[in-house]
């Protein structure tokens, strides 16, 4: 249950308000189904607590206990010149959020790949809803899982990407949402909703960034669709400012031989959540799922995945990689689900983590679920210090004590860039990292 | 060039060196035999400034400055270098740029300009060359993956590359066979030159056939128990380091 009656009361009232607002989108009857049924699992729900097993290694109390609003329209003041460092050239669409709100003066789209669809969802559930509603809220589950609730209850707007049959898009899609705080503590719930139809390929980058140092709270649900024999990179970045509460869930649906890897990368954030949620629902179905968190001061990044195999000769991968510093804590708990048809299952989970300080903290926790006879699991982690041996080794050559641990930092960095597909995402990941990192020394030329 | 003065060092309160006495010169090659447990990678990491290790007495002069007040990173910089017997895998990082980083970290503390790529890449193919090393080899991760082989004319290439006043090779002939023993000997060779000095540290008179010291010291229980010509490399290989180990609790050598 919501802890306080005060805290529910202020979400009846941002439910009204939300209500009120009526982005036209509330009209559509389906949709405020949803979100009424929502709304009330979110009451029953409740936020949820270190006693569920899920929840074990993260206390949501502070997100809990405060009041957050939902923020006004045409406060934001956004200008072009804010969103410049953001601007990646070769993109087939940005499209930029302010607070969850959909910045059509802000985004850049490109015409020219017919079928393609990067749109605000608020505009697609009025214009395609034959495109959405099939798949809008059918896989993240807003009936068991509580934040999932909230944001079905209560998002405005985000993205929704559409790739039609045997497009091959190599451009990348890049979805930036920018988190303007103000002095009341605001709240967002960006919403998207990927579809990739059969034979498709495509790149989606979703950056959380804030303008602002300040409170506040996202609350993200992507759901993903990859259509048999689809290739899809998803890449997140949580990057916002460090008294920001973020809880994403990126539930993925499979269909047969589907190809996807999802890389996510957490750098701000006071208590960030990233939930990961593949379900492997077509035979020959492959993902991998990639992630690097750098955490420092008293940040709190909790990692949770759910790879459900629901399906035959599925395979999947999970490889994390944690830098914690400071007295910054860190979780990695990562569930495997094997379906009882789902015969020559093969995964593994591999979590590797450096503590650099006496007060950074890791909970690592692999949960296997076997429910099929013919699978091979395999899962392993560490937690460890930067590797003395190397760190001489490095020093013997000249480097001195900060560009020794530079370098091997950016090397226990960089075995998760290496994970994914060279390019233009990856080198702005690169960068990104690499100026998040202490003392990292950047690599250039002859890498 | 390097002057070891009555060296005394201790790990976990067990003195491996017991008044060690050594002094190098420019344009010498002396190796340090020895058997196992002697104390001899002791010595060579202690120079290579190993900080686990506990001088108790003594004294080391590199150049005429005090090589114990060193830092590893200072002692590189000042033209030492240590080639691991046990190198080191560093995945996510390539060999050039390691390698760059570490020039350009000795250039710049020697006040030279540093190099950029342009100029470091011709002079690091160069020098794969001079050891066989494929240049594909440069893209790879730190002796990520490698042989044994790899990894020992990894550390003979950037000996070549970051060119040291003094080298010291640790055990550098084991685990190699002998075609990598020649290619490792030829690089060490090339490097001989009136003002560099080179330390052979190694269990096995083999590698001395193709590097041929000046002088031979044998390290037996902490202390160099005998010093000669390269002819005593062979008389070890004919007797065994019994032979020596017999002879030192008889009549202790004083060098």
């Amino acid at each position: 249950m919501i802890t306080t009656t005060q805290q529910l009361q202020s979400y009846l009232q941002a439910f009204d308000q939300s209500q009120k607002q009526a982005p036209a989108h509330n009209q559509e009857a389906w949709l405020r189904g949803v979100r009424e049924d929502a709304f009330t699992r979110f009451c029953q729900l409740g936020f949820p607590t270190v006693h569920e097993e899920d929840w074990r290694f993260t206390n949501v109390a502070p997100i809990a206990e405060s009041t957050f609003q939902l923020s006004e329209r045409g406060l934001d003041g956004v200008t072009d010149h804010d969103v410049a460092p953001y601007r990646l050239a070769g993109l087939a669409s940005q499209l930029v959020f302010v607070n969850g709100r959909y910045a059509p003066g802000l985004s850049r789209l490109t015409l020219g790949h017919k079928g393609l669809k990067v749109a605000s969802l608020a505009e697609a559930i009025l214009k395609e809803r034959e495109k959405v509603e099939p798949h809008f809220a059918r896989y993240a589950d807003y009936r068991q899982e509580a934040f999932t609730a909230l944001n079905t209850a209560f998002f405005e707007d985000g993205a929704f990407v559409f790739i039609p049959r045997g497009m091959v898009l190599e451009e990348p899609i890049y979805l930036l949402y920018l988190n303007v705080s103000s002095e009341t503590p605001l709240m967002a719930h960006p919403r998207n909703l990927i579809v990739a139809e059969e034979d498709s390929q495509a790149t989606v980058l979703e950056d959380y960034v804030s303008l602002r140092s300040g409170v506040s709270f996202s609350s993200v649900v992507t759901e993903m669709v990859a259509g048999e024999h689809t290739v899809l990179h998803h890449y997140r970045i949580e990057r916002e400012d460090t008294q920001v509460f973020h809880v994403s869930t990126l539930r993925t649906q499979q269909g047969r031989s589907a190809s996807v890897s999802s890389h996510s990368v957490l750098l701000g954030g006071a208590l960030v959540r990233n939930n990961v949620h593949p379900v492997l629902a077509g035979e020959g179905g492959e993902c991998l799922i990639n992630g690097l968190f750098i955490g420092n001061g008293r940040q709190h990044m909790d990692n949770y995945m759910k790879v459900e195999h629901a399906s035959a000769h599925c395979a999947s991968r999970q490889f994390y990689n944690g830098i914690l510093d400071g007295e910054s804590r860190g979780v990695f708990h990562g569930r495997i689900i094997v379906h009882k048809d789902a015969q020559k299952t093969d995964a593994k989970q591999t979590n590797r983590n450096l503590l650099l300080s006496d007060g950074a903290q890791m909970d690592t926790k692999p949960q296997l679920e076997i429910h099929a006879d013919d699978v091979k699991c395999t899962h392993g982690a560490t937690i460890g210090q930067i590797d003395e041996e190397a760190f001489f080794y490095l020093r013997s050559r000249g480097l001195d004590e900060a560009s020794a641990r530079g370098l091997l930092l950016f090397a226990f960095a960089s075995e998760c860039l290496e994970r994914m597909k060279p390019g233009s995402i990856r080198s702005y990941l690169e960068r990104i990292i690499t100026q998040s990192l202490p003392q990292a020394m950047y690599p250039e030329a002859v890498r | 060039m390097l002057q070891i003065k009555n060296l005394h060092v201790k790990v976990e309160n067990h003195e491996i060196l017991k008044g060690v006495n050594l002094k190098v010169n420019a344009g010498e090659v002396h190796s340090i035999m020895g058997p196992n447990g002697s104390g001899k990678s002791t010595l060579a990491l202690v120079l290579a400034r190993r900080e686990t290790f506990q001088v108790t007495q003594g004294e080391v002069l590199f150049n005429g400055k005090d090589l114990l007040a060193m830092k590893p990173e200072e002692a590189a910089c000042e033209g030492l270098f240590m080639a691991f017997q046990y190198p080191i895998e560093i995945s996510g990082i390539s060999n050039a740029y390691f390698l760059r980083a570490a020039l350009n970290a000795i250039r710049k503390y020697r006040g030279q300009e540093e190099m950029d790529a342009m100029d470091f890449l011709p002079f690091y193919k160069e020098k794969m060359k001079l050891l066989d090393v494929d240049e594909r080899f440069m893209n790879r991760s730190v002796n990520e993956g490698s042989s044994g082989g790899e990894k020992k004319r990894n550390e003979i290439l950037q000996m070549a590359l970051l060119e040291p006043k003094l080298a010291i090779l640790d055990e550098t002939d084991s685990g190699l066979d002998i075609d990598a023993l020649k290619i490792v000997a030829n690089g060490v060779n090339a490097m001989r030159s009136p003002d560099r000095a080179t330390i052979v540290v190694t269990h096995y008179q083999r590698l001395l056939n193709y590097i041929v010291p000046d002088f031979v010291h044998v390290l037996v229980d902490g202390r160099i128990a005998k010093s000669g010509g390269k002819e005593l490399a062979l008389a070890l290989e004919e007797k065994g380091y019994a032979w020596v180990e017999a002879e030192d609790h008889t009549a202790p050598v004083a060098v």
